[in-house]
C-alpha cells in the first residue's frame, strides 16, 4: 500500500473535500494504483537529465507594466454571494 | 546561564510597478475597495496570469544589489491554502528554484562591519486585505491588493541581537527606497517584517527550538517585540521548559507577543511547479544591463562622501538618509567648493526649515544654486554668519536670491575698519565701569564688548575685524 485510507482523508480535508467513508476507500486504491505506476516511472534512468517542469521548452513570455482599465466593483463583485459597501461578504474569519 | 540570541528576518516588500504582477490592474493604495480588480486577479476559472516584466527587473535589482547570484532559469510554483483574501485557492510564488539566491548585507558591530547573510530572494503575489466586523458575523475581502507584486527576503540566522536585527533591516529598507522599487512605507505594509527568533546556550551549536514574530509594522516595534520575545524564551528556559515552535502575534498596545495556537491548523502547502507560468531564463546580457543601471548605494555613498567630501561619517549618514537629499548636498558643495560648510547648512538650516513645512527635497524653495551662493557670499567676506541665518529665512519666504536680498535689506557686513572703529570707541565710551572692571582683570568681559559692537551695527559688523580692534583698542590704555 502506498497511500493509507487516513492520509486520504488528509489531503482531503486540506482540499476541503467532504467524502464519505465508501469514497475515501474507492479514492484510496485508485490513487495506489497511480502511486505504483509512478514506481513504475521512477525505474527509467534519468542520469543527466534536467528535471522538466513545463511540457514546452519557453521562457519569458512577458506584458508590458501597462495598466489596463479594471472591470468595475459591481462588475467584480456580480458572481459573490454576499456583498457589502463593495466589498465581499464573507463568513467571519477570526473570532 | 547566559544564552545567545539567533535572529533570521523574512522582509515583504512591495514593488512599485504601475500594474499587478500577472494582469494590467493598477496596485495605487487607498482606491475604492474592489475597484482594481479584473477576472485574473479575482481568480476566476479560465483565466491565465501573464507576468510583468518589470517585477523580474526590479526583482533582480534589489538582487544584485545585495550581491545575490541570480539563477539562469528560476521557477514558479503554486503555495495552496485557503484563506478568503487569497481568491484562487493559492499563491503564485518561487519555492524551489527561486530567482536568487546567496547574498548579503553589511551591517555595524563595535565598529566593525558584520555581514548578514541574504538565503535567497523570490518573487510573488501579494494577498488581499480583510477587515473584520467586531459586532457582524462578517468579515469583508477587498481585493485591490490581491497580485500586486512582492519580493520576499529571507535572511540567514545571522543575528544575535534586536539591535542588529533592526540594522540589517534599516539597510534593506534604505537600499529599496535607493533603488526606487519599493515605497517602504511600513504603515501602509509597502515593506513587512517576519521574525524568527530562538536562544541557546552560550557555546552551543545547534539553533534552540524558534517562534515567529509577526504583527511589527515599524522598526520600532520589530525591535520591541524581539526584546519582549528574548525575555520570555529566556524565562521559560530558565525554569527548564522548553518553548514551543509557534507563530506569535505582536500587540502594540500591550507590548507583549501572544501566541496565534488553535487559530492556525499545521500548515502543508502542497507545492507544486506553477502549470501557467513558464520559467524565466535570465541571460548574462541582461543582468549585466541591470548590473549597469544600479544607482550608487547608500552605504557606498556613505564612504564617498568622507573620503571625497572629508566629511564626518555622521554627517554622511544623514545626508546619504534619501537619494534626493544626497543628490541637494553634492550640488550645493560642488557649486560652493566648501563641502563641510555645505554639510553644515544643508544639515541645518536647511532640514530644518524643509521639516518645519513638511516639504520635500524637490519642493524646497531654495535650489542648491541659491543655497551655494548664499555660502559663497559668507565666505568671501560680505555677510556675517549671523546675517546669513537671516537671508536663508528671506530666501525661504520669497524665494530671492541671496545677493538680491542682501543688497535690497542693506545687509553687507562691514569690514571697513576706520568705520568699525568708530563704532568700537562709541561702544566702551558707553560702558566705562565694565571697560574700568575689564582693565582690573575680568578678561571675561571681552565677549561683552564683542556682543555690544555687533548689537549697534545690527549683526552686520565683521566679527573678526571686530575681535582684532578689541584687542588693540583694550591693550592700549
Amino acid at each position: 500500500m502506498k497511500i493509507t485510507t487516513q492520509e486520504v482523508g488528509y489531503v482531503a480535508h486540506l482540499a476541503r473535500l467532504e467524502l464519505s467513508e465508501d469514497e475515501k476507500g474507492t479514492l484510496t486504491s485508485q490513487l495506489n494504483n497511480i502511486l505504483m505506476y509512478m514506481d513504475i516511472l521512477n525505474g527509467v534512468d534519468t542520469e543527466g537529465t534536467e528535471p522538466m517542469t513545463h511540457a514546452i521548452s519557453l521562457g519569458n513570455v512577458f506584458r508590458e507594466d501597462a495598466e489596463k482599465k479594471s472591470i468595475g466593483v459591481e462588475m467584480a463583485l456580480a458572481n459573490a454571494p454576499e456583498g457589502e459597501m463593495g466589498f465581499f461578504g464573507v463568513p467571519k474569519i477570526i473570532e | 546561564m547566559t544564552y545567545e540570541t539567533v535572529i533570521g528576518l523574512e522582509v515583504h516588500a512591495q514593488l512599485l510597478t504601475k500594474t499587478k504582477i500577472f494582469c494590467g490592474c493598477s496596485t495605487r493604495f487607498g482606491e475604492t475597495p474592489n475597484s482594481n480588480t479584473c477576472p485574473i486577479c479575482l481568480g476566476m476559472p479560465g483565466t491565465l496570469p501573464v507576468l510583468n516584466k518589470k517585477v523580474v527587473e526590479y526583482a533582480m535589482r534589489m538582487a544584485l544589489a545585495t550581491h545575490c547570484t541570480v539563477q539562469a532559469t528560476s521557477t514558479w510554483a503554486r503555495k495552496n491554502y485557503f484563506y478568503p483574501d487569497l481568491p484562487k485557492g493559492y499563491q503564485i510564488t518561487q519555492f524551489d528554484r527561486p530567482l536568487a539566491e546567496a547574498g548579503y548585507v553589511d551591517i555595524e558591530k563595535n565598529g566593525a562591519k558584520k555581514r548578514i547573510g541574504i538565503t535567497r530572494i523570490h518573487m510573488e503575489e501579494d494577498a488581499g486585505k480583510s477587515i473584520h466586523d467586531e459586532l457582524s458575523g462578517s468579515s469583508y475581502v477587498d481585493l485591490n491588493r490581491a497580485a500586486v507584486p512582492l519580493i520576499e527576503i529571507v535572511s540567514e540566522p545571522d543575528m544575535r541581537s534586536p539591535d542588529e536585527a533592526a540594522q540589517y533591516l534599516r539597510r534593506l529598507h534604505e537600499i529599496l527606497v535607493y533603488l526606487e522599487i519599493c515605497d517602504g512605507n511600513m504603515e501602509e505594509g509597502s515593506f513587512r517584517c517576519d521574525a524568527n527568533i530562538s536562544l541557546r546556550p552560550e557555546g552551543q551549536e545547534s539553533f534552540g527550538i524558534r517562534a515567529e514574530l509577526k504583527n511589527m509594522n515599524s522598526f520600532h516595534n520589530v525591535q520591541r517585540a524581539l526584546e519582549y520575545e528574548i525575555q520570555r524564551q529566556r524565562a521559560i528556559l530558565e525554569r527548564g521548559d522548553r518553548v514551543v515552535q509557534e507563530t506569535r502575534l505582536w500587540n502594540t498596545s500591550q507590548e507583549v507577543t501572544h501566541s496565534m495556537r488553535g487559530k492556525e491548523e499545521a500548515h502543508d502547502y502542497r507545492y507544486f511547479p506553477e502549470p501557467d507560468l513558464l520559467p524565466i531564463v535570465i541571460s548574462d546580457a541582461w543582468k549585466e544591463e541591470i548590473a549597469n543601471a544600479l544607482p550608487e548605494l547608500p552605504m557606498e555613498k556613505r564612504e564617498r562622501f568622507v573620503s571625497e567630501y572629508g566629511i564626518p561619517p555622521y554627517d554622511a549618514g544623514v545626508l546619504t538618509a534619501s537619494r534626493a537629499l544626497a543628490d541637494y548636498y553634492e550640488e550645493v558643495a560642488r557649486l560652493c567648493g566648501r563641502p563641510k560648510i555645505a554639510s553644515n547648512w544643508v544639515m541645518g538650516d536647511f532640514l530644518a526649515y524643509l521639516n518645519e513645512a513638511k516639504l520635500e527635497i524637490g519642493e524646497s524653495p531654495v535650489p542648491p544654486a541659491a543655497l551655494a551662493e548664499l555660502i559663497g557670499i559668507i565666505e568671501d567676506g560680505t555677510i556675517s554668519g549671523k546675517i546669513a541665518k537671516e537671508v536663508f529665512e528671506e530666501m525661504w519666504q520669497s524665494g530671492k536670491q541671496p545677493k538680491e536680498i542682501v543688497e535690497d535689506k542693506g545687509l553687507v557686513q562691514i569690514t571697513d575698519t576706520g568705520e568699525l572703529e568708530k563704532i568700537v570707541e562709541e561702544v566702551l565710551a558707553a560702558h566705562q565701569n565694565q571697560l574700568e572692571q575689564y582693565r582690573t582683570g575680568k578678561d571675561q568681559l571681552f565677549g561683552f564688548f564683542v556682543g555690544q559692537t555687533m548689537k549697534a551695527t545690527g549683526g552686520k559688523a565683521n566679527p573678526k575685524v571686530v575681535n582684532e580692534l578689541l584687542k588693540k583698542k583694550l591693550s592700549t590704555p
